[in-house]
């Protein structure tokens, strides 16, 4: 057992200049995470200089059986929080052998939108609340919960403490330890309304950036919980009834909002987001409609609304930002199982680039 | 219920005293944790993760652990900051963490930050947010590192206390030049039940019965006769490590039941400490899998229930002719019993029964070295003409914010009449 241990923390730096790169991408369901790894002769730190790949495409659900390969392009690099010494986690996205993104690259269209100049000036600013469930691993019935019944109803579990309230802090406390080891700009966890449900921040994050890190806190998420012998959730709403949801909140602000008199762009910003509500809608996570009822903290689906401080609404604005007459606000519709590519890249162009 | 940070340029400021010297509380310490005398009957799956280390079956090793006890000193100089205050019910602590940029060392470093109070029932869900003021600076005994924890107390958007946050009125009790003077000194002595998780019933105690009578389970050892040692003794060492005043500990007249206690602190110090102490002890049942219990009386019928002593003393009756002082202070505490039963905790009546060391709820009572009584003074104290008092009506789930400051308040800036002081002094036979 303790051989095991020694050669899986292995440092290597001793013995070789080689490191390990484990290549990330995201698979044909939009929110499955895949990866593999490779050796590399010496350590990297510009994923400009890594190595093109390829991967069998045909066993996601991405390409053809006869035409399988599908082409990787490294786009970010982490610190790899399991493997430590130099070795790293790589973030990909998806090509044909042609050069063209593939269906399921949502980073692509993400990055066009966040190299536009308008958008570029403006210094998109991302805060991201990702909510996740726990599961117990055969019954896929959440975490610390009675199997055939459920725990007392919600109310002692937000951000508590206690064996009758919180279940799985090890999971989200070597996850932020992690994402701060593996350089991603992880701001905060805290326990959620629901028993067994969890939740951490990323941000603030420029453009494409914040769906860069948001797969990778992810992706060190599905390894973490894979050790704990716990199922990982991205469902927004995993237990039908009197229980929340889980969204990932996105939180937003551009220069101009930043700066003095930025109320009103903000206010502007909101205007435009409510007349492309249903595009936004679409866009923000399968399954939703079983999340935004109204109830549980929730904006009703079909209706756009905003407020200060409400969290009722579907755009929401601090009470600090009311006060100092600039600062950011928080979208709150977008669902757990939301593609961070898409979502950012959208409310930039909803807000920046649309008229 | 994230902020934006604006990553602004801060000052560069380090912890001088050495902070790395000492080693968190490892998983190895933990290992030890495994309460075995519960685990009768077919495991639950979930009960597997509330041991410390969770592991999937199928592995050999824990890869957990590794990445919980990361030491993140050597690659970043960021920090974690755990958020603590207290919910709706008085009672319930809540907790949730941040990323600071840098190590601090004074409270007045860190930023103020917001809550959704509609789900802890202190605020209404259209205008939710509460504010957080951070109040007093503990070491993480979890996270290790220049990690940390930080004691808040509640604040509308406005600036005003919420109703729940007692702190704010202690704090300004404590700020009266009065009281100031006289430096007033607090030892508190908390009490607490341990329970089983699924059936809520003591640990240790056989389900569907009741262990032997009451009387070789107070201070004592072994199988049969202490439960729970770890989570007594693990507490002990992380409230060091954290920075709190804890000055002892034992286990207690009812089987499952334990003490520490905290001080002697000066004015508002002894309530953030308690609560520190009492946030960790909720991090540490946790992990050990068994159920945290301030309840005053968990069991009716023979069993000691459960309180917090409040030992007292101010500067007079520290010093020569302080057992006046202090015989002055227990006939104005006689005169405001009412208040203070009312203050000090919920539950009380099903305690305060006159028998198992408690005096009658409804009589105000002193004596020396007398456990039956409402405040006992020591024979110590007597001997030397100085030195403290015990209030020993407070609940073990009051508020130490409420209770530190109403002493100091009724002792030092509260006066009664004349003609009550003279009664008073006459019923208690105190020559004052």
């Amino acid at each position: 057992m303790s051989l095991l241990s020694d050669l899986v923390n292995l440092n290597l730096s001793e013995s070789t200049e080689k490191i390990i790169a484990e290549y990330i991408w995201i698979g044909g369901s939009g929110l499955d995470l895949r990866s593999k790894a490779r050796t590399l002769p010496g350590p990297v730190t510009d994923p400009a200089k890594l190595p093109k790949w390829n991967y069998d495409g045909s066993s996601t659900d991405q390409a053809p059986g006869d035409n399988s390969e599908v082409i990787l392009h490294p786009q970010a690099i982490f610190k790899d929080p399991f493997r430590r010494g130099k070795n790293i986690l790589v973030i990909c996205d998806a090509y044909t052998p042609a050069g063209e993104p593939i269906p399921t690259n949502k980073r692509f269209n993400a990055a066009k939108i966040f190299s536009h100049p308008d958008v570029v000036a403006e210094e998109p600013w991302y805060g991201i609340e990702q909510e996740y469930t726990l599961l117990q691993k055969d019954t896929k019935w959440p975490l610390g919960w009675p199997i055939g019944g459920f725990p007392g109803p919600q109310g002692p579990y937000y951000c508590g403490a206690g064996a009758d309230k919180a279940f799985g802090r090890d999971i989200v406390d070597s996850h932020y330890k992690a994402c701060l080891y593996a350089g991603i700009n992880i701001s905060g966890i805290n326990a959620e309304v629901m028993p067994g449900q969890w939740e951490f921040q990323v941000g603030p994050t420029v453009g494409i950036a914040a769906g860069d890190q948001l797969w990778a806190a992810r992706y060190i998420l599905e390894r973490i919980t894979e050790i704990a012998g716990v199922v990982l959730s991205l469902d927004p709403k995993p237990i039908q009834g009197d229980w929340n949801g889980a969204g990932a909140h996105a939180n937003y602000s551009t220069k101009s909002m930043r700066n003095d008199g930025g109320i009103d762009v903000i206010k502007k910003a909101i205007e435009k987001l409510s007349q492309r509500h249903k595009e936004h809608i679409a866009a923000y996570g399968k399954g939703n409609e079983r999340r935004l009822t109204g109830l549980h903290e929730t904006a009703d689906i079909h209706t756009f609304s905003w407020g200060v401080a409400n969290r009722g609404a579907s755009v929401r604005i601090g009470r600090d930002t009311e006060k100092a007459g600039k600062g950011y606000f928080e979208d709150r519709r977008p669902a757990s199982n939301m593609d961070p590519y898409i979502v950012t890249s959208m409310i930039a162009e909803t807000t920046i680039l649309s008229k | 219920m994230a902020q934006i940070l604006a990553p602004t340029s801060q000052w560069q400021m380090k912890i001088t005293k050495s902070s790395t010297t000492a080693s968190p509380m490892t998983a190895k310490m933990w290992g030890s944790l495994v309460l075995k005398q519960n685990k009768k009957g077919p495991a639950r799956s979930s009960t597997k993760f509330r041991v410390l280390a969770t592991k999937a079956e199928g592995y050999t090793i824990n890869r957990l652990e590794g990445l919980l006890n990361l030491d993140l000193t050597p690659f970043t100089d960021r920090i974690i900051a755990e958020y603590i205050w207290i919910g709706g019910s008085g009672v319930d602590v809540r907790s949730k963490s941040r990323t600071i940029s840098k190590p601090v060392e004074d409270p007045s470093e860190l930023p103020k930050w917001n809550y959704d109070g509609s789900s802890t029932g202190q605020a209404p869900g259209e205008d939710s947010e509460v504010i957080l003021y951070p109040q007093a600076i503990f070491k993480d005994p979890f996270r290790g590192g220049n990690n940390i924890l930080v004691i808040c107390d509640a604040y509308t958007p406005q600036g005003e206390p919420i109703p729940t946050n007692k702190r704010a009125r202690a704090a300004e009790i404590f700020k009266n030049k009065k009281v100031i003077d006289e430096v007033p000194w607090y030892g508190i002595e908390q009490e607490y039940t341990l329970l089983q998780t699924d059936v809520k019933w003591p640990l240790g105690w056989p389900v569907g019965g009741y262990p032997g009578p009451q009387g070789p389970y107070y201070c004592g050892a072994g199988a049969d006769k202490s439960f729970g040692r770890d989570i007594s003794d693990a507490h002990y060492k992380a409230c060091l490590y954290a920075g709190i005043n804890i000055s002892g500990t034992n286990g207690e007249v009812m089987p499952g039941q334990w003490e520490y206690q905290v001080g002697p602190s000066v004015g508002i110090e002894a309530g953030d400490h308690i609560w520190a102490s009492r946030y960790i002890l909720e991090r540490i049942t946790e992990q050990a899998g068994v159920v945290l219990t301030l309840d005053p009386k968990p069991i009716e019928g023979d069993w000691n229930g459960a309180g917090c002593h409040t030992n007292y003393s101010t500067k007079s009756m520290r010093e020569e002719g302080g057992f006046e002082v202090i015989k002055k202070a227990i006939l104005n505490l006689s005169l405001r019993h009412g208040e203070h039963i009312s203050a000090y905790g919920e539950g009380n009546e099903r305690r305060l029964t006159g028998k198992h060391e408690t005096a009658s709820i409804n009589t105000f009572s002193w004596g020396v070295a007398n456990r039956g009584c409402s405040i006992r003074v020591g024979r110590e104290t007597e001997k030397q003409g100085k030195g403290y008092l015990e209030d020993r009506r407070p609940a073990s789930n009051m508020d130490p914010y409420i209770v530190t400051s109403l002493l100091a308040e009724t002792t030092l800036l509260w006066e009664p009449t004349l003609e009550a002081e003279a009664l008073a002094a006459q019923k208690l036979a105190l020559n004052v």
